[in-house]
């Protein structure tokens, strides 16, 4: 699952908050089951977003950062285009989600 | 709980009365009833209280897309959205007796029985994603809606034993839920303050877990906490404690999903 919070529509200029989640268990690696056994890392590595096409937030993951990642931060509108957000774990797998902006 | 908690539970255990009278000696007074939120830390009180922010909510959008999803069987919403089967409030009233088979089921219980009666579809593993979401999405409906269960006619032989294994003193410790959760609620266990142990922020978040779950979870891990042995998810005993606990927190509202240490 993915949320994401981002206006559909905003003013050229505008300072928006976006905020970005999903669910992953952000296994550390540093943990062992009932037997002993360690359990193996899994984790989510990067974080980005696009605008346009263009990187506007990036981020890296550690094994420290907790389950279900939750990213807020701030975007200033320009022009109309797609906003995608896409996670990509340790083995190279990823999840995105576009959404569209439209700014008058 | 570990090495520290397991000193001062042994320290609780030898504190208190060797008398099995003991624990039934206690009570929650109506006026001093108070939801395990009260308890918590303001930044997990603020995680709650932020519908974005709150983890819980990845959950209830699976439950929502799976209500509104019809895998070759009509959808839940089909039958339950706009319909005089409208279940907006109706998690505050679970667990219930089920009036085809005279037993008493919680929300899993119920919305497995729907499956299987209505949808033709197999029941869904107990603390399944599947069952979780859809049981998270229905709670959600139901959220700030007062706690209130019907004790009465075929439901009272299950409140009565959800009470006594509420004041049944077990495991390596020899405690009773009473002893935690009505004697020394507002004290501290280790990190813990303990609350009075309702059960309306379930199905929750936990951040011990750093992972969803059902009441019966947050169970098992009060009982493997005084080192008894957890009973298994949906056994008739958790459901039936389930029923009286939701009877003692009459009044409370819903929070599901509730964020939780
Ligand atoms: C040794 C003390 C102890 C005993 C005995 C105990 N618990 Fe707990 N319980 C806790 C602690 C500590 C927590 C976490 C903090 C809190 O109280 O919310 C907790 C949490 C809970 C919660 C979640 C409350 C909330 O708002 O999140 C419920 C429900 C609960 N216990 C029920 C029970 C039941 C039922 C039993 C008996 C089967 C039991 N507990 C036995 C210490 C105990
Ligand atoms: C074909 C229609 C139908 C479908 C599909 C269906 N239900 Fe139901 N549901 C009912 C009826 C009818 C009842 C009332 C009890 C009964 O007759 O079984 C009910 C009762 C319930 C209740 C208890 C309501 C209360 O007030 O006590 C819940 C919760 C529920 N359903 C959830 C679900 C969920 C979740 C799904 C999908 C997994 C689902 N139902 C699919 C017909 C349906």
């Amino acid at each position: 699952m993915i949320r994401i919070s981002i206006p559909d529509t905003a003013k050229a200029g505008e300072i928006l908050d976006i905020k970005a989640m999903i669910q992953h268990p952000m296994e550390t690696g540093y943990r062992r089951n009932g037997k002993g056994q360690v359990i193996p890392r899994d984790i989510i590595t990067s974080f980005e977003c696009t605008y346009g096409g263009v990187i506007v937030f990036k981020a890296g993951f550690q094994p420290g950062i907790a389950a279900n990642p939750f990213l807020s931060f701030c975007l200033r509108a320009a022009q109309s285009g797609p906003i995608e957000f896409k996670w990509t774990d340790q083995r190279g797998e990823t999840w995105s989600e576009t959404r569209e902006l439209t700014v008058s | 709980m570990r090495l520290a908690g397991a000193l001062a539970l042994a320290c609780l255990t030898a504190c208190g009365q060797a008398d099995d009278a003991y624990a039934k000696q206690s009570g929650l007074a109506p006026e001093d009833l108070k939801s395990g939120y009260d308890f918590l830390q303001a930044e997990t009180q603020a995680l709650q209280d932020d519908d974005f922010a709150n983890p819980g909510f990845l959950w209830v959008d699976k439950g929502d897309a799976l209500f509104h999803a019809s895998e070759g069987a009509p959808s839940c919403a089909s039958c339950h959205d706009g319909t005089d089967q409208d279940l907006t409030r109706a998690a505050a009233h679970y667990p219930k007796v089920d009036d085809l088979s005279g037993r008493l089921v919680n929300l899993e219980g119920r919305i497995n029985l729907c499956r299987e009666r209505h949808q033709d579809l197999p029941s869904l593993e107990y603390e399944s994603e599947a069952l979780l979401g859809l049981t998270a999405y229905v709670a959600s409906l139901a959220r700030g809606e007062p706690m209130s269960v019907d004790v009465s006619g075929d439901a009272e032989k299950y409140y009565e034993a959800g009470r006594d294994y509420f004041f049944l003193r077990k495991g390596q410790f020899n405690l009773a839920c009473s002893q935690c959760h009505n004697d020394n609620w507002g004290k501290n266990l280790r990190g813990d303050t303990i609350s009075q142990g309702h059960g309306t922020a379930f199905p929750g978040y936990r951040l011990e877990w750093q992972d969803f779950g059902s009441l019966h979870r947050r169970l098992r891990d009060c009982d493997a906490g005084i080192r008894a042995e957890p009973l298994p998810y949906g056994s008739d005993t958790y459901t039936a404690v389930e029923l009286y606990l939701a009877k003692r927190a009459e009044g409370l509202p819903m929070e599901s999903p509730g964020v939780r240490r």
